[in-house]
């Protein structure tokens, strides 16, 4: 039950080789926990009015938190990658 | 009940759509052609080379799948507002796997993992923990393949296609090219599929509002016609909105349901597929855009409930998955409802063919090399997982011949809470070992069986069935004065993390052994540069920091 890892000794080839960026951590992560909560406070959404274009409250304003979850991991992703 | 001869047109447009994808599967062996499809990494995981575009479509592809396009619908159509979590669920699905991801990719291109269970393996050092996280990957997936098939049954109802022989030989093409191409044929036949379906929704948004009278006239029809009382519950149907016993549902359905979609095998195949992490980062922004159109997909159940659709019955038994395909039926000329059928049966062929290599995978890579064969070569493991691609569609095809489509339908609805239940291990786990993985196997453990005996007890009043009748749990169930109900898995998760939390306390008080940790905390973020570095560098990948 103590054999090696799989593949241990398979390093993934072409000739590109590895970066190591130190850490992945950033306070911007934490913008990526506004489209996790928003979209489960059903309070926020569980209502008929105001009406857009003939959609109840509670399909639109769910339709336009696709937006908001675009935005926040789009910002998150400019504000995180590596230079250059 | 349909009949074919009413529908040439739509069969000559699906079957001439059929085959183009099928001989693009097997000319995809050639795409991006690689020296060799003997090595898991190429056969299994498309070279880990696709860059931001095929990944977006694969991915696509592989997360919304056929089955999901004709089952929302369904869900709405028949239930109303909680149908709509699908919405809420593949939005919070990406902040989610935006993190998690991109550390479960570097770990994977650091080691070579192919399999979630690989990586359990080298992280915890337990070759028990890792097997049964394969296991619960392959009994998760199965069904889910099957269901593919659901989806284009659905579509062959409609256009009075019955019997079974032409998903035996949709499906008999689809291993095959499968079997000779890998992941590269998923990956360009869902250029074909997404295309399609984008296209198909976007008419269907225009046309069939223009058609029906506007999106008020739409909303206001499915709403009087939800109010209807339900002959088996003397309750009304459902209603747009949540009412105070689904909120609750609607909320931990949503949460679980995303947790379980990135756990599932196949998904972590595409995104292993990925050439580096900012391919990752880049789709976890782009791909809610199928998010916005599954919405509107979810939308075309009240757009069916609106023209007074009537689901097709066959053999005394209601089948609601036919509502979508006779809504389009309906409404569309017979050659665009050809191209839309079209779109939902090849939209069944990608998820199943990336399923069946994910499933053949960790067959290949955690039981075949782990305990059969330790000394298996690359090439013994490609074959392996070739040959059990083939045998695991067969099996997704004799669920539906010998069983009743039903069947499949309930496993998978028991297969998104067992895979649920690979959460510590693989996804706390990227980010730490706290957790002893005895105690992670024994929280998997009693995590699966909390789930299953919960799925159990959840009648079904629809069909008169006493068991796994659904995955929402009436908390009355438990002896609550509530009529409140709550997502099955959600329930089963947290009984898993509380029993591995426990457990690893007492564990560490009895000094259990400490098993050995493969990674090491920079394989988490190692990533892959676009420019070739000087031939002559080697050494430790550390020694070519990019920031």
């Amino acid at each position: 039950m103590s054999s090696s890892p799989p593949s241990e000794e398979h390093q993934p080839s072409g000739p590109q080789r590895p970066t190591v960026q130190r850490t992945d951590s950033s306070p911007w992560n934490w913008v990526l926990l506004v489209p996790i909560v928003i979209p489960l406070l059903t309070p926020l959404f569980n209502h008929a009015t105001p009406t857009l274009f003939g959609f109840p409250l509670f399909y639109w304003l769910q339709l336009a938190f696709v937006l908001l979850g675009v935005g926040c991991t789009a910002l998150v992703y400019n504000r995180t990658k590596r230079r250059g | 009940m349909p009949q074919a001869s009413d529908h040439v047109v739509e069969i000559v447009v699906f079957v001439l759509l059929f085959t183009l994808v099928s001989v693009m599967g097997f000319v995809a062996a050639r795409w991006r052609r690689a020296d060799s499809l003997d090595h898991l990494d190429e056969w299994g995981l498309g070279g880990r080379n696709f860059g931001a575009w095929i990944t977006w479509f694969l991915l696509g592809g592989d997360l919304y799948t056929a089955y999901t396009f004709v089952a929302v619908p369904a869900l709405v159509f028949s239930a109303g507002a909680i149908g709509f979590y699908a919405v809420p669920y593949t939005i919070l699905i990406y902040p989610l796997a935006f993190l998690v991801l991109t550390r479960l990719w570097s770990v994977s291109y650091r080691h070579g993992y192919v399999t979630p269970a690989d990586f359990v393996r080298g992280r915890f050092g337990s070759p028990t923990l890792a097997l049964l996280v394969a296991i619960t990957g392959i009994v998760a997936t199965m069904p889910y393949i099957a269901l593919q098939l659901v989806g284009i049954e659905a579509v062959l109802k409609v256009m009075g296609v019955h019997g079974h022989l032409p998903i035996v030989i949709a499906f008999l093409i689809l291993a095959l090219y499968t079997y000779n191409s890998g992941l590269r044929a998923p990956a360009l036949i869902a250029f074909v599929k997404d295309t399609l379906i984008y296209l198909v929704i976007i008419v269907a948004v225009i046309v069939i509002p223009y058609k029906l009278g506007g999106w008020d006239a739409i909303f206001g029809g499915a709403e009087a016609a939800l109010s209807q009382e339900n002959p088996n519950t003397g309750q009304p149907k459902g209603s747009l909105l949540l009412n105070a016993n689904n909120q609750l549902q609607y909320i931990t359905l949503a949460l679980g349901s995303a947790l379980a979609l990135f756990l599932y095998p196949h998904s972590l195949t595409s995104v292993l597929a990925a050439k580096n992490r900012d391919t990752i980062k880049k789709n976890m922004s782009a791909l809610p855009a199928y998010s916005f159109l599954l919405g509107l997909i979810a939308l075309l159940g009240y757009m069916a409930l609106a023209a007074g659709i009537k689901p097709v019955t066959s053999d005394g038994k209601t089948d609601t998955n036919t509502i979508v395909p006779l809504l389009f039926d309906q409404m569309f000329p017979s050659w665009f409802t050809g191209v839309a059928f079209a779109a939902i049966g090849i939209g069944a062929l990608v998820p199943a063919a990336i399923m069946s290599i994910a499933a053949a995978n960790l067959f290949t890579r955690n039981v075949y090399k782990e305990y059969l064969r330790k000394d298996a070569t690359p090439a013994q493991e490609a074959r392996t997982s070739k040959i059990t691609s083939l045998v695991v569609k067969v099996g997704a095809v004799a669920v539906i011949l010998f069983l009743d489509p039903q069947f499949a339908i309930d496993l998978q609805l028991i297969g998104g809470v067992l895979i649920l239940q690979t959460l510590p291990a693989v996804a706390i786990g990227v980010y730490t070992r706290w957790f002893h993985p005895w105690a992670l196997a024994s929280g998997l453990i009693a995590g699966l069986a909390v789930g299953i005996g919960m799925l159990y007890q959840i009648p079904n009043p629809n069909n008169g069935k006493e068991h796994f009748g659904g995955s929402a749990y009436k908390l009355s169930l438990a002896g609550f004065d509530s009529d409140k109900q709550i997502y099955v898995g959600f329930v089963a998760v947290l009984a898993n993390l509380i029993v591995a939390a426990l457990l690893t306390l007492i564990l560490r008080r009895t000094g259990a052994p400490q098993l050995p940790d493969a990674t090491r905390a920079d394989d988490y973020t190692v990533d892959r540069t676009e420019q070739s570095p000087p031939p002559a560098a080697s050494g430790e990948p550390a020694a070519l920091a990019g920031d």
